[in-house]
């Protein structure tokens, strides 16, 4: 009973924040609407007993990703609502909505599959005899999933791709640094001088104001 | 097994009352706490800069927060005409909710042993229970997910706003909780290596066992001090209030707000400070622990709790009394170039640590194989980054533009005089 009401509450938050990015024609409304979607995921992770997942859900999309594009969004100042009446390509909702269509196609025929291989598990017949929840997990797998369980899967059997994941991040890192680091010249002017940036540094350079607080931003 | 003990035998409407109860005993409790703490600052802030301080509502101004409650209460509710009216309303929320919430997995009460068993349990109406609102399997993650969502509160209060200081000041403290949030996050980590949970109240339980089990001298020291320096930014208390520095910014994010809508804020602030002392005490200083004398035993571990908690509630106003604001480079350089990576080699040296307790190796020799081994990657990662921005400045070079030392590496947005090679403090 517990468990249908979370699930319709936190599904139905799911949806209206998932079509209300879709609808919002303020891009902060939009972002807003992405944050309530994962919290509504986040619940149902915990419904589903993944505790971790759920917090970690919070933590890095919620509190870390969506604050960069809301960052994003305020200071390239594209905070306005967006005028949407005039399609600059008349193709493209044609081809999204066929694209739509048949994702929800995909969902549907997943969800069926998915729905079949249960049915043949172990879980299910848990399920059916009325043990649910954690219980249930630790019947059907041999341990408790908590985060211990998790760290040890993690550490042990999958530790080769978590290392390489991290170090793909941290090569992402420094690129990133290496790319949006700027250098300085003996006269102050910006070093690189051509794509976006030409305009700012052929300005000072006219202006011949070489501080290099003139240039920084 | 973590949880709480009273819906070991599954759940009952004696239950859900049990824990409605505590939802309003610790919301009620935080309230006044949080107005206590408010007449506090200003009577020692007062006291510390020799004058009188609020003495005219009733004794010793004791209720001059209720006072400003009821004017807040009646003050017009303006809303600027640039203002997002939904987003306007709705960040004040966000602070005040995400603050409370944070709060629900301190444990205030109950004797714990470090005997095997469970412990740290009262009983409430015939039913064995643990005196915090919720002990999730996450834990201590929920504070680290709660000061994530709180930084939306102030950000979108800032833009809700449509005014430009609002804006500078909404950014700067959402920079700045992100920046700590790594340092204040990484100190957990050391907490919780050491505690081996993620649970509160077990970690309350790992130092049950005296003094020299508190995390405070098991973890060594250092995991505290960072965790006191960005709990300190991350409140935007000072020395860190650069969010709302009035030379510069009017108000900060809360410009805009009057009435209610900006005691909400006051209020989220102030029982911000009020949770953050309560989980320092928890992760470092034993939380509940301390000597049980006579009468109601059940009693005397919420004194001791209460009794820390007010000591670093005494700690935040002295920092406000006594240090200067720190520069906005300088805020930046000290949680990115000094708090994390002390954190860092600190976390290195727990793990190896906690590594030779686990495998029950002989110190001496293991603890050099692992030291050697941990240089030989610190050394590998070095040369890396040493090598990529030499790629770096041979590419600027055969692009032809000028370009400088490279060994350096500058954060986005400053010039090389102002951060020289040790000139960040």
């Amino acid at each position: 009973m517990v468990e249908v009401v979370v699930f319709a509450v936190a599904g139905a938050a799911c949806l209206v924040g998932a079509v209300g990015v879709v609808l919002s024609r303020n891009p902060v409304h939009a972002a807003l609407m992405l944050v309530m979607t994962l919290f509504g995921i986040a619940v149902l992770f915990v419904a589903l007993q993944a505790h971790f997942i759920a917090a970690v859900q919070v933590i890095v999309y919620a509190g870390a990703i969506v604050v960069l594009f809301l960052f994003v969004i305020m200071l390239l100042g594209v905070d306005r609502a967006a005028e949407l009446s005039m399609g600059a390509l008349p193709a493209q909702r044609w081809t999204a909505a066929a694209f739509g269509l048949g994702g929800a196609a995909v969902l549907v025929w997943l969800v069926a599959a998915v729905d079949r291989i249960f049915k043949g598990t172990r879980s299910y017949e848990l399920e059916r005899a009325g043990i649910v929840g954690a219980e249930a997990d630790a019947a059907a797998t041999g341990y408790l999933a908590d985060v211990n369980a998790l760290a040890r899967s993690l550490f042990s059997d999958y530790v080769y791709a978590f290392e390489l994941t991290s170090l793909l991040l941290i090569v992402a890192v420094i690129g990133t640094v290496i790319l949006a680091r700027r250098s300085y010249g003996a006269d102050g002017r910006r070093a690189s001088q051509h794509g976006a940036d030409g305009r700012r540094a052929s300005r000072h350079g006219a202006e011949n104001a070489p501080e290099p607080q003139e240039t920084r931003q | 097994m973590t949880g709480d003990p009273l819906f070991a035998d599954g759940v009952d409407w004696g239950d859900i009352g049990i824990m409605g109860i505590k939802v309003l005993v610790a919301f009620a409790a935080l309230l006044v706490a949080t107005m206590f703490m408010i007449w506090f600052e200003r009577k020692l802030i007062s006291d510390m800069q020799h004058r009188i301080g609020p003495n005219v509502a009733g004794p010793w101004g004791l209720l001059q927060a209720f006072a400003d409650g009821v004017k807040f209460f009646f003050k017009e509710d303006l809303r600027p005409a640039n203002a997002d009216p939904l987003v306007f309303r709705l960040a004040p929320y966000i602070s005040a909710v995400t603050a409370f919430v944070a709060f629900a997995i301190v444990p205030i009460g109950g004797v714990f042993t470090d005997t095997p068993g469970r412990s740290g349990t009262v009983t409430l109406f015939g039913k064995e229970t643990i005196l915090q609102v919720a002990d999730p399997p996450v834990g201590i993650l929920l504070l680290l997910a709660m000061s994530s969502v709180a930084v939306y509160g102030v950000m979108l209060a800032g833009w809700s706003s449509g005014s430009k200081y609002p804006l500078i000041g909404s950014v700067r403290a959402s920079a700045q909780a992100i920046s700590y949030e790594a340092a204040l996050g990484m100190s957990v980590v050391a907490v919780v290596i050491t505690a081996g949970t993620l649970s509160t109240h077990e970690i309350v339980q790992a130092q049950a066992g005296g003094v020299d089990e508190w995390l405070l001298i098991t973890t060594g020291f250092v995991p505290f001090l960072v965790f006191l320096i960005s709990a300190t930014a991350e409140l935007n208390r000072p020395p860190f209030d650069l969010v709302e520095a009035e030379q510069e910014l009017v108000g900060g994010f809360h410009t805009e707000y009057s009435s209610i809508r900006f005691a909400l804020f006051f209020l989220a602030e102030f029982m911000n400070v009020i949770t953050m002392s309560a989980i320092m005490v928890t992760l470092f200083f034993g939380g509940t622990a301390g000597p049980v004398f006579f009468g109601w035993t059940w009693l005397w571990p919420t004194v001791w709790f209460l009794a820390k908690v007010f000591a670093f509630l005494f700690v935040f106003v002295w920092f406000r009394a006594t240090l200067p604001r720190l520069r906005y480079d300088q805020l930046m350089s000290l949680g990115w170039k000094v708090l994390i990576p002390v954190m860092l080699f600190w976390l290195m040296f727990l793990g190896l640590r906690q590594l030779v307790i686990d495998q029950g190796w002989s110190p001496l020799r293991e603890v050099v194989v692992v030291l050697a081994v941990s240089a030989a990657g610190l050394a590998l990662g070095w040369t890396l980054l040493a090598a990529a921005l030499r790629a770096a400045k041979r590419n600027t070079d055969e692009a032809g533009l000028d370009s400088q030392d490279p060994e350096e590496l500058l954060p986005v947005g400053a010039s090389p005089d102002e951060v020289g090679p040790g000139g960040d403090g």
